[in-house]
């Protein structure tokens, strides 16, 4: 047993060092971000927030964001109306051509963005459509909506389908099954897909570089920043946006966390009146 | 298969698969028929030559396709020898900690990626976070870790990890652990067990796993542009400049096709073999 015990602490070493390589780039970059000199050395001699101040001033900065924003929110709110009714073909319904359908919704996500970018920049181009941050909602909608699909299909899988013949014999319409019982059942799901939809859009980089023409987002700015040669404001855009994508998470834990306190002051108050 | 459920689902459906048909499938037409296009030209309103695929062969482009299937390749095997351990390890041995792990690991994937392989920039080069301190603490530097083919591999390893490592968890956890006991009991030794019970039993997650990172590691850009700097031209970085600086739209069609069909003949092959229902549908 004892030998066991020695062995299970490797593991668990292991899984700390995976975790440490996982995040020390993101710990450096947060380390450059509060260099106080405009060429980054390390070990840093004078910390300074400066560079924070001046990114959260400039005029370029905030067009970034909200362009980052406005893409990120309207492929969340697609995507979700989209990929719930998939999930529901990809895994409740028994349908003859649902392999096949199956399939098809993986590729997109087992295909090389950068190439799914470009083949899109050509499409737009051939319909006589000049890229713009739209387009790029389109090019993020390809890749996330399926993978927006798959999260709310696992949970699709767990649903018991006579819940639902319970309630069409009880005399239910379509719409008060999906109401009633769809909806509030796979609802767990459509909210850690919908958390999944803002991130991973707000942080793309590979579809928005060919799809947003002159137009642009955060990451496509810091990409070509960091391509062309260094600006001390690429590691504090870069912590800025990592904050972001903290808070929303933190957001939607504290949400999530706060649903059972909501419901149960509604239930007092209900029975109080 | 009843009627209804046959309309439903047919309904329900519709909207995605139109999307996919719209900005996914037709797009790959689109690349197809361009890349059988003379060179240079922006319509499709031309006669076919097939030049751009001479080209590809002639301007020896395969060595960029070369590079990048070959270290896609070696960072799916060292990234199958690395999750191993720890993706067995969050389903036997960890309780707790594999929420933590999950977690934190998904997290990863929503920062940016170029943000990530920026942070590995600073951390590598010379006068970065490893080679300044170390010159600082004992006086000895040493050239900057970047610019090479192992950085590059380096990168995919980092950058794909969770794509390796969610999929072969998963397929662990489709592992019986009575199957493992059966075979203990039967005298089968570590080893045994691992190379006879255990391989066979979670080859789903592993081949889904390591079709996803290679073929994403195949396409990828940022790690060779990033890291690599100028060491090797990878397969995407050609097509990326024949589209932009070359304005020769058939030759980077052709060049994205010959990545497209490698990929989609991997895929093919792989999808028809594993049943999606099984894979998804046992979480645990």
């Amino acid at each position: 047993m004892k030998r066991h015990t020695s062995i299970n602490i490797l593991f668990y070493l292991y899984g700390l060092l995976t975790l440490a390589f996982l995040y020390l780039p993101v710990v450096a970059v947060g380390f450059a971000s509060i260099s106080k000199s405009r060429y980054l050395r390390f070990p840093i001699r004078k910390y300074a927030t400066g560079w924070y101040g001046k990114a959260l001033t400039s005029d370029t900065v905030m067009d970034l964001l909200s362009t980052s924003v406005t893409i990120a929110v309207i492929v969340t709110v697609v995507s979700l109306v989209i990929g719930f009714f998939g999930a529901l073909a990809f895994a409740r319904y028994q349908w003859r051509f649902r392999k096949l359908y199956q399939k098809l919704i993986l590729l997109p996500i087992f295909f090389p963005q950068t190439v799914l970018g470009l083949a899109l920049l050509m499409w737009f181009n051939t319909l006589g459509i000049t890229p713009t941050w739209k387009t790029a909602i389109i090019a993020h909608l390809v890749w996330i909506t399926p993978i927006v699909t798959l999260i709310i299909a696992i949970r699709a899988y767990g649903f018991d389908p006579s819940l639902e013949d319970a309630a069409r014999d009880m005399g239910c319409s379509n719409w008060q099954i999906m109401k009633e019982v769809t909806i509030p059942l796979l609802m767990p799901a459509v909210t850690s897909a919908g958390l999944f939809a803002f991130l991973l859009s707000w942080g793309n980089f590979p579809l928005s570089l060919f799809t947003t023409g002159a137009d642009s987002t955060l990451p496509e700015w810091l990409y070509a920043k960091m391509v062309s040669g260094y600006s001390p404001l690429v590691p504090t855009l870069g912590v800025l946006s990592v904050a972001a994508s903290a808070a929303v998470i933190a957001t939607a834990f504290f949400i999530r966390a706060m649903i059972p306190a909501v419901k149960q002051a509604r239930r007092n108050y209900q029975q109080a009146h | 298969m009843n009627a209804r459920e046959q309309r439903l689902g047919i309904c329900s459906s519709l909207p995605l698969s139109a999307l996919l048909l719209l900005t996914f499938i037709a797009p790959l037409l689109a690349i197809a028929a361009f890349s059988i296009m003379p060179a240079k030209v922006f319509t499709l309103a031309h006669i076919p030559d097939f030049s751009a695929y001479a080209e590809f062969v002639r301007e020896g482009y395969w060595k960029s396709l070369a590079w990048s299937l070959g270290m896609a390749a070696v960072a799916t095997g060292l990234l199958l020898v690395i999750c191993w351990p720890l993706a067995y390890a969050m389903v036997r041995i960890f309780k707790r900690f594999t929420l933590i792990i999950t977690l934190l690991v998904v997290m990863t994937l929503f920062v940016s990626e170029n943000i990530r392989l920026f942070g590995w920039v600073i951390t590598l080069m010379k006068g970065g976070l490893f080679e300044g301190y170390m010159h600082s603490w004992t006086g000895i530097g040493f050239d900057g870790l970047l610019y090479n083919v192992p950085v590059i591999i380096f990168g995919l390893v980092y950058i794909y990890l969770p794509f390796m490592l969610f999929p072969l968890t998963q397929g662990i956890s489709m592992i019986p652990d009575d199957a493992r006991y059966a075979a203990a009991d039967m005298g089968a030794n570590r080893w045994q067990i691992f190379k006879e019970v255990e391989l066979p039993l979670a080859a789903p997650g592993i081949v889904v796993g390591s079709l996803l990172t290679f073929v994403l590691a195949a396409g990828a850009v940022a790690e060779s542009k990033l890291l690599g700097g100028q060491a090797v031209i990878v397969i995407s970085d050609d097509v990326e400049s024949a589209f932009t600086y070359g304005q020769n739209w058939p030759l980077g069609s052709a060049l994205a096709m010959v990545l497209i069909m490698v990929i989609s003949v991997l895929i093919v092959v792989t999808l028809m073999k594993v049943d999606l229902d099984k894979v998804m549908g046992k979480v645990k």
